[in-house]
């Protein structure tokens, strides 16, 4: 709810947008700096709920395209929005935001890890934060799902697809290449049926 | 480390890059035969812990790959390895990008939309799952653990810090696990 700089409602060029190259790198840095267990969530939160550079269903959509591509899936949604608005000095920016800081931190844990690894409350700790980190995520996807209000016959493709992957342990790539091809197949019969217009 | 030993580091992570779906994870067995069982340049231990260390520091768990490059070769190591593992990847990303953003309203590019958007979720749902199965086991407190962090983050703006706090600290304390 925030009360103050509400834009009109339609009036698209007043969305919120970094302003430039520096900005994008250190919001994506400082996003990633708190993404212990997964830098996921805090991208959502970061990028959508607190910043409002993106909607949820834009953000789902480069989480879509990132996720079909190779590459770590964030840092593919960092490129997307970088090159959105600064072109691919902006991809630069966001993806080297991204790794900069936090490539020091795991360095550094590095020279650290040998001496704690075997610590028994350390490796306590570790679990109780992959407990959470794991938690997270799937929170993370159950607010992303909320973009899907109306299109409940689509879920069936994303209920296959954690099926396979989570359940099944089948490889990733494998589910995709299986899954992706038919449900795209399906929307563009759907569409098409619906009178060619483009759905959003 | 030498010059072709670099070179090498180099044109066998970006040979790998263009197979990595869903992240450099998904080919982590090929660089472990490729590191540890040919070229012999790393240990399984050394191997495993990149892997842990990344997963538990902050960040994109990539950097594993920068890990596994600083072992073999220092800083010049860690430059080839991540640069190799991503520069391909993210110039396919890239230009799918731009063709697709340039025809925001074909039919194909909305059934795209349409169609991968609940495969992104379920996807989403599953890396989740996965993390926190190999984390809780079979321990109920765990498990509930994961359900309000789940909850917290589906239906509230809370700082995720805390939830992340208050999982080290339930964890080290023995409080759960």
């Amino acid at each position: 709810m925030s009360a103050a700089a509400e834009p009109p409602a339609g009036a698209p060029q007043a969305r919120p947008r970094p302003a430039s190259l520096t900005e994008l790198f250190l919001v994506f840095s400082a996003l990633a700096l708190r993404g212990f267990g997964g830098v996921l969530p805090w991208a959502q939160r970061v990028l959508v709920d607190d910043r409002g550079w993106l909607t949820r269903e834009e953000f789902v959509e480069m989480l879509a395209f990132g996720q079909m591509l190779p590459g770590p899936n964030v840092c593919n949604v960092a490129l997307m929005v970088g090159d959105r608005w600064f072109g691919w000095r902006g991809a630069v920016a966001a993806l080297g935001g991204m790794l900069a800081a936090p490539c020091v931190v795991v360095l550094s844990l590095a020279v650290l890890y040998g001496q704690v690894a075997d610590d028994p409350v350390v490796r306590r700790a570790l679990i109780g934060m992959g407990a959470v980190a794991g938690g997270m995520i799937l929170g993370t996807a159950l607010r992303l799902a909320t973009t899907q209000r109306g299109r409940a016959p689509w879920l069936v493709f994303g209920s296959l697809a954690f099926t396979g992957v989570a359940l099944l342990r089948i490889e990733l790539a494998w589910v995709v290449l299986a899954l992706g091809p038919v449900a795209v197949l399906a929307a563009w019969l759907a569409n098409r049926r619906r009178g060619g217009g483009a759905a959003r | 480390m030498s010059g072709a030993g670099l070179l090498d580091l180099f044109v066998h992570f970006a040979a790998l890059s263009l197979l990595a779906i869903g992240g450099a994870l998904a080919v982590s067995p090929e660089m472990h035969r490729y590191l540890v069982g040919e070229r012999g340049w790393l240990s399984t231990p050394q191997f495993n812990d990149a892997i842990a260390i990344a997963q538990a520091a902050p960040g994109p768990n990539i950097l594993f790959v920068t890990l596994l490059g600083w072992q073999v070769g220092g800083m010049a190591g860690a430059l080839a390895a991540t640069v190799g593992q991503l520069l391909p990847s993210s110039l396919v990303t890239l230009a799918c990008w731009r063709w697709k953003s340039a025809r925001e309203d074909a039919p194909l590019v909305a059934a795209i939309r349409l169609g991968l958007s609940p495969i992104a979720i379920g996807l989403t749902a599953s890396a989740g799952w996965v993390i926190a199965s190999g984390a809780s086991g079979t321990d109920p407190a765990l498990w509930a653990m994961t359900a309000v962090a789940a909850l917290v983050v589906w239906r509230t703006r809370v700082n995720l810090l805390w939830l992340v706090g208050a999982g080290a600290l339930l964890g080290a304390l023995g409080v759960v696990g």
